[in-house]
């Protein structure tokens, strides 16, 4: 019984996670119909700017922890939201109007710069942070426990409360309400007085920015990280999106923390090495039974 | 109108518009007064709603002027056109399917920002009821005649200085279309211009200052809206008389 509240935690905290990163894919997708093959190395930047800030706090002699959280979060997401936005300008915006492959080819591009381009200004070693909370949450249930890292609590309440943020900008702003108008209908938004190039723009770089909060609760939790470690949490996270349903924002997060909870259960009850496999075996069952996911439309042809 | 001085509010100069090989608007060229209201009738794919949407630069004239009072807008954006007090309710209502009602009109103040947007909100709901009784439905899921009146309804709520309707009446029982023109009436009393696309010639050009007959992507014939009514061309073509 403890192993499996202790794994269902662990996978509410690993879920949310994937969940922020998938948010990422599926707004993309819900507003220009494609999926930014360069998001996984948007997470990836993320961590060496966490480094790069806390490195630069260090030099400054900042220690305390609200403080040097506040920053790393800060500017990890300012400066990666940056990335977002030029990766928009320069592989999605001057191809608009052309076939849609030509975008994918292009964000692929994206990638492949992204990881050569840390790989020579950072170099190809793993580089690691140091550790900046310490100290463990136990509970007692009955007469088991389970226990839980500071960290790994700071993880679950920093990653739903971004979630919970972003749902509500979403659906109670204008800004939320542009970004629906101009993926429910782009020239009607454009009609209606919207911007809608520019609200592009934020949906990249409102994923850049959940990407970047990602990276740097991930980055503080586990440690150490390296050019390629968007790859197999991009596949992750973009698996989240299309198991919720690619196009529908309370899918990915729902997504997310089911492909968290299915992993971490069978790892901590079956096998870990077959955890992959699992969670995508999981995403076949449900695409079969569900090919739009969990919570996404059954497709219809965008005009 | 005599009242009215004759300024131009908008104006179309020899415009031409293609879609792709297909030329769909040809040497255009009409106006519409400050305060007027205008009609445009013609039949299936004569090219109304395209001159409509060129307005906004979709598709984009390419060749001619098409002039905003007094400014060039040809090569506009939408959004920009649309900051600048034009409104459209468009061919096949366009709402936003998975708002609900109410911020599908919200979706409507834009230009304008949210500082009349509850009192706005509310004059929608007087002169189209049907709207408050769903105002937390999902647009998609209501019918076509209520999207229409929302998506007249959303036009409105920018308060724009020219309102472009594309065949209001489209779908409506015969009791609302009196209603929603008669609700145009009174928008165009408050100084509102109005550019109606119709296939209803007969309310439309009753209740219209002057109007334009369009055949082929060319205006064929102008007058007043008596003048049209009266027409025995537009009368075989247009209001199914003999
Ligand atoms: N996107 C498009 N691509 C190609 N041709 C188009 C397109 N839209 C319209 N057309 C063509 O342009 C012409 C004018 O179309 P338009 O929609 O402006 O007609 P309309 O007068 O509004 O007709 P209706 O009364 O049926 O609404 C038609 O021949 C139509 O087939
Ligand atoms: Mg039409």
């Amino acid at each position: 019984m403890d192993i499996v509240l202790q794994q269902l935690v662990n996978g509410l905290t690993l879920g949310s996670v994937y969940g922020l990163i998938a948010v990422g894919y599926t707004m993309v997708y819900g507003i220009i119909g494609m999926i930014n093959f360069a998001h996984g190395d948007v997470y990836m930047v993320s961590a060496y700017i966490t480094a790069i800030v806390l490195a630069l706090l260090s030099f400054f002699g900042i220690h305390s922890f609200p403080v040097v959280i506040l920053f790393t979060l800060l500017l990890t997401i300012i400066i990666t939201g940056v990335y977002g936005w030029t990766i928009e300008r320069v592989a999605y915006r001057p191809l608009r109007n052309s076939t849609r492959l030509a975008p994918l080819i292009s964000a692929i591009g994206m990638s492949l710069i992204l990881q050569n381009y840390v790989q020579i200004a950072q170099g190809a070693r793993s580089q690691g942070v140091p550790t900046l909370l310490d100290g463990t949450l136990r509970m007692h249930i009955g007469d088991g426990y389970v226990q839980l890292t500071y960290m790994k609590v700071f993880i679950l309440v920093a990653a739903f409360s971004g979630m919970g943020i972003l749902t509500y900008i979403i659906q109670k702003t204008t800004l939320g309400r542009m970004c629906r108008a101009t993926q429910q209908d782009r020239k009607m938004a454009s009609i209606l007085g919207i911007n809608t190039d520019r609200i592009i723009s934020y949906v990249f770089v409102i994923g850049a920015a959940m990407a970047a909060l990602a990276g740097v609760l991930i980055t503080l939790d586990y440690g150490s990280f390296d050019f390629f470690v968007g790859f197999v949490i991009g596949v992750k996270a973009f698996t989240a999106a299309v198991l919720g349903g690619i196009g529908s924002l309370p899918g990915a997060m729902l997504g997310g923390v089911i492909l968290g909870l299915a992993e971490s259960l069978f790892s901590g009850l079956v096998n870990t090495d077959y955890k992959d496999v699992f969670a995508f075996g999981l995403l076949v069952t449900i695409l079969i039974f569900r090919p739009s996911g969990l919570l996404g439309k059954p497709a219809v042809e965008k005009v | 109108m005599s009242n009215v001085a004759s300024e131009k509010m908008l104006e179309f100069k020899d415009v031409d518009v293609f879609y792709g090989p297909i030329q769909a608007l040809r040497q255009v060229s009409m106006h519409i007064n400050k305060g007027e209201i205008v009609s445009l009738i013609g039949s299936n794919g004569a090219g109304k709603s395209t001159l409509l949407m060129s307005i906004f630069g979709q598709p984009r004239a390419s060749a001619g002027q098409i002039i905003y009072c007094g400014q060039e807008i040809t090569k506009k954006s939408a959004h920009f056109v649309a900051s600048n007090g034009i409104a459209q309710s468009p061919e096949g209502r366009r709402v936003f399917p998975d708002m609900t009602v109410e911020e599908n009109l919200l979706m409507g103040t834009i230009p304008i920002g949210m500082a009349h947007a509850d009192e706005d909100i509310q004059h929608m709901f007087n002169l189209f009821p049907r709207l408050k009784e769903r105002r937390n439905q999902r647009s998609s899921t209501m019918s076509g005649g209520e999207q229409q009146m929302l998506a007249i309804a959303r036009a409105l709520m920018s308060r724009p200085r020219l309102l472009l309707l594309d065949e209001p009446s489209l779908g409506l029982a015969p009791i609302i279309v009196k209603q929603i023109f008669s609700i145009l009436k009174d928008v165009s009393g408050t100084g509102m211009t109005i550019f109606l696309v119709e296939q209803n010639a007969n309310h439309a050009l009753k209740l219209s200052d002057r109007g334009y007959v369009m055949v082929n992507g060319q205006i064929r014939m102008t007058g007043t809206g008596q003048e049209l009514l009266v027409n025995p061309e537009v009368r075989d073509a247009y209001l199914g008389g003999h």
